[in-house]
């Protein structure tokens, strides 16, 4: 292109002209005039101006021209930092930029930005689409983007119009000259107004929130209509020319390798075949049509051998056991290292007249997004590389494929299209991702590779939530109130899984949900024994807290019961100095039609109970009340009220919608779901043994949302961890039956 | 052989036992049937043969030939599907939006034999996985498009 020095991430057209066939995009381009204004397109991206922007904080998401191209049509074009997976990030960002921009969101087109420091726009200097942290980790640099754009255009207008830029406004879509009654639309002014200077982002100003249009509205999602109709364009979906595809068989334990392949012969003369290959721990088929190469793979009759002591990743023994793991983590004794240590917990236990012993565990869990992972790889000619795949952090997938392949960044471009779910699956996991082996395919057979695993290849080498064992004392004071908690988890968390080993600090992320509670609890510890794993661990929709609030929220519980207290007026006390906890609360019990934890015989005659619970994850918080059944000798979960305070919210109806989802992963979790590992295998490979959670099973859901004004929280993850424990909460109190491992079905309810 | 998608008739070179899913998808390039398990249990590949939805993943394509296929690329060529676009639009059903074609497919199916299902009937019919929880949507979308609204 223009300058070798052009960081890839600034060149929207560059990406486009290269784009698969089959891209939606590519109808864009056609609709483009040729020579047309277009933002973006032959601008000095080399330029000092461009450079000098990328790193310093202030500075972050003000390069313009590198996320926005307005078309001559008025259509804004936004290149988005953050990945689209279902969350609404993509209409979420056009809300805030297009608030700004004076910019209708329905006319924005939002596509994910390639890797590039520019687009590290969140405040902890990262760029990944994860940890619910997009809108609240980026969201005044992005108004701050919207309203550059703006001043820029409207500098624009007064050149093109030859007045005062003072004398100016606009209205959506438009520079605005009143007093003559004169008005340019911006995809006429974009040209002139991208190649202006950026402006000093001090010296823009920001719309009063009390006028704005689009943020905190339930604007329509921008992807609806094409995920209504088969028109979005997955991963998996894609094609370019000359492409082949792959499929691949995974030795049935990690870090076995390939010793022979008793039939290759055979195999290559199946029909369709094109090459058969041995790569790390796995053989894989080419073909013509990727039915071919599944069918030619699974025939592969392979003598793997066993992990050799230099295994570059985590071996998976052959007698590894789920269950037998369980049993070990609730028997570990330690050393445990702490994370909260305050009052005197060792004597408040040892004095105390009550006493509460618990020991809890979880399960582990696949991902199941419903698309199953794909890579699509090309070389070109000039020895560059491309890659098509599902992805969170494409900056740190594009340096893995840098050292993989001995390539500089700038001879690799990543695309990012649509994730079908993510749900913590797309991060980079070594073993856990089919792109090294879409490149190494590519490369060997000199042609476009696409590589799609089968589910059962997925569910093969899907990362894992992580699990543990949680070992519980608590002491009550003499009005049956808790005086002292302890709770040691015997775990590994995600962090700790993908380095290998324990950092100088504790994983926050094994600990959250045990941590950082705000119940006023005098003597409290919290602590982690570390125990590595042979399982391959990661990170899985709110993380630690999808296992942590259910122990702790269910463990107090078992606290108001031994004090005699109902938990909802235990919770009220435990939270009385906490204001904004307390609303929170009194909000989900009004919801809910004012607390009643029942039995009580519902309408249809069933016998009900409701649970409570409450969580505090990335940054929000929640509070739920469960009310369940037992049907058939399993628990039926009829309606989850929730109430969410993340502090202050973009787009009401997704928040909604986000709520509904992470219900039904909570509830997923909590009722059918697990991975069960025998024999260093996993039982289910695909969703017949794998259940998730059918619609049959789902609850109605009902949602308030509560703007404190707080700090802005997430708001994927969070509406989760409070609903396994409400339900199990609702069981204890229906059955007198406390569930203390999940899933329920693991349980019998007579 | 020959078959019948969408109203258009196409010439495929394909083993009998190939599934219809991967012609869909590899042969003729509809990519918005979408493969998700290959053993029916998720229902994302769902398409219509002869007006019945069926699950492409395990549908042998020598088992179409003769019939009508329909598959979401042609749904708004029906008025039920339209309308169950129209609605999957309106109250924002989707999410991720991988299983959508399949929900949409399923709905449609469901409202072209019974354009008034009873919600036995719904739950009967909409059984296919959604990941991202839009279940309580989908229940929403084809309760309205049945007619039935908020009352």
């Amino acid at each position: 292109m223009m300058n070798v020095r052009i960081d890839p991430a600034l060149q929207p057209s560059a990406l486009a002209l290269t784009d698969p066939v089959n891209l939606s995009r590519r109808r864009f381009l056609t609709g483009t005039a040729v020579g047309a204004l277009v933002l973006g397109f032959g601008l000095p991206l080399g330029s000092t101006r461009v450079q000098a922007a990328a790193a310093a904080t202030a500075e972050r998401g003000t390069q313009v021209p590198a996320f926005l191209e307005i078309r001559p049509d008025n259509r804004v074009r936004l290149l988005c930092p953050f990945m689209e997976g279902g969350q609404g990030t993509f209409t979420a960002m056009a809300q805030i930029i297009g608030e700004e921009l004076d910019a209708d969101p329905a006319t924005f087109l939002v596509e994910a930005a390639p890797p590039g420091e520019a687009y590290v726009v969140m405040e902890n200097g990262m760029r990944i689409t994860g940890g619910s942290m997009s809108v609240r980790m980026s969201y005044p640099v992005m108004r701050r983007l919207g309203a550059l754009a703006r001043a820029m255009l409207l500098e624009a207008g007064a050149q093109a119009l030859n007045v005062p830029v003072s004398e100016l406004t606009t209205e959506p879509g438009k520079v605005v000259h009143a007093s003559s009654g004169r008005s340019l639309d911006y995809g006429a002014l974009a040209e002139r107004a991208m190649s202006l200077p950026v402006p000093d982002p001090a010296s823009v100003p920001l719309r009063d929130p009390s006028q704005f249009r689009w943020i905190g509205k339930p604007v329509k999602r921008l992807d609806a209509y094409d995920k209504s109709t088969g028109k979005a364009l997955y991963s998996i979906d894609l094609k370019v020319d000359g492409m082949l595809h792959a499929a691949v068989q995974h030795a049935p334990r990690l870090g076995m390798t390939v010793a022979n392949l008793r039939n290759e012969d055979q195999v290559k003369a199946m029909k369709g075949v094109h090459s058969v290959h041995r790569l790390d721990g796995a053989v894989a088929v080419v073909a013509e049509r990727w039915w071919h190469a599944k069918r030619a793979v699974e025939a592969v009759q392979v003598d793997w051998q066993e992990p050799t002591a230099d295994s570059k990743v985590r071996p998976m023994p052959a007698d590894f056991s789920s269950d037998a793991h369980f049993k070990r983590l609730a028997a570990e004794k330690g050393p445990a290292r702490d994370d909260e240590n305050e009052g005197d917990v060792a004597a408040s236990l040892a004095n105390a007249k009550l006493r509460v012993d618990a020991t809890y565990h979880n399960q582990y869990l696949n991902h199941g997004q419903l698309e199953p992972p794909s890579a699509l790889a090309r070389f070109n000619p000039d020895g560059s590389l491309e890659v098509w795949l599902p992805n969170q952090a494409p900056d740190m997938f594009r340096a893995d494929i840098a050292k993989r392949t001995g390539l500089d960044t700038s001879q690799i471009t990543l695309h990012s299209p649509l994730l079908g779910g993510f749900f913590g699956r797309h991060f980079l996991y070594d073993s856990a991702n089919p792109y090294p082996q879409a490149i190494a395919l590519a490369k060997a057979v000199g042609r476009p590779v696409k590589l799609i695993w089968t589910r059962e290849e997925e569910f093969l080498r899907d990362v894992l939530r992580p699990v543990a064992a949680v070992n519980f004392r608590a002491a009550l004071d003499n009005d049956g109130w808790p005086l002292a908690i302890e709770a040691i988890s015997a775990t590994e968390g995600p962090t700790e899984a993908l380095a290998g080993k324990q950092g100088d600090k504790l994983d926050p992320t094994a600990l959250e949900g045990l941590s950082g509670k705000s119940y006023a609890i005098p003597n409290k510890r919290i602590a982690q024994i570390y125990v590595k794993g042979p399982a391959m661990l990661g990170y899985w929709r709110s993380v630690g807290n999808s296992l942590n609030d259910f122990f702790y929220e269910s463990f107090l519980d078992e606290l108001a019961d031994k004090g005699g207290k109902d938990p909802f007026e235990l919770r009220l006390y435990l939270l009385r100095d906490n204001a904004r906890l307390t609303t929170l609360l009194q909000a989900v019990g009004e919801l809910s039609g004012g607390w009643k934890r029942g039995p009580f015989t519902a309408g249809d005659g069933t016998k009900r109970a409701r649970g409570v619970a409450m969580a505090s994850p990335f940054g929000t918080q929640t509070a739920v009340i469960a009310e369940v059944s037992i049907e058939n000798g399993q628990v039926k979960v009829h309606d989850i009220w929730q109430a969410i305070d993340p502090g202050s919210i973009v787009n009401p109806a997704i928040v909604e919608a986000q709520v509904n989802g992470a219900v039904a992963l909570g509830l997923s979790q909590t009722l059918v779901e697990e991975s069960v590992w025998m024999d260093g295998k996993p039982r289910a490979r695909n969703f017949d043994l794998y259940p998730i959670l059918p619609p049959a099973r789902m609850a109605r859901v009902h949602v308030r949302v509560v703007e404190s004004g707080e700090k802005m929280g997430g708001v994927g993850e969070p509406p989760l961890p409070a609903v396994a424990p409400a339900v199990a909460n609702a069981v204890a109190a229906l059955m007198g039956q406390r569930v203390r491992s999940l899933p329920m079905s693991r349980h019998t309810f007579t | 052989m020959e078959l019948r998608i969408n109203q258009k008739t196409y010439q495929v070179d394909a083993d009998a036992d190939t599934p219809l899913l991967w012609v869909i998808r590899d042969d003729l390039g509809m990519t918005g049937t979408k493969y998700g398990c290959g053993l029916a249990q998720c229902g994302a590949c769902s398409v219509l043969v002869d007006g019945n939805v069926v699950r492409s993943c395990v549908t042998p394509v020598a088992g179409v030939v003769g019939r009508e296929v329909t598959t979401i690329e042609a749904i708004e060529a029906d008025d039920v599907g339209k309308r169950v676009v129209a609605t999957w639009v309106d109250l924002q059903v989707a999410q991720c939006g991988y299983c959508q074609s399949g929900q949409v497919m399923a709905a449609t199916a469901l409202l072209k034999h019974t354009p008034r299902p009873s919600d036995a009937q719904i739950e009967a019919a909409m059984i296919n996985l959604c990941r991202c929880g839009t279940y309580n949507a989908i229940y929403a979308a084809v309760h309205e498009l049945a007619g039935k609204g908020d009352a």
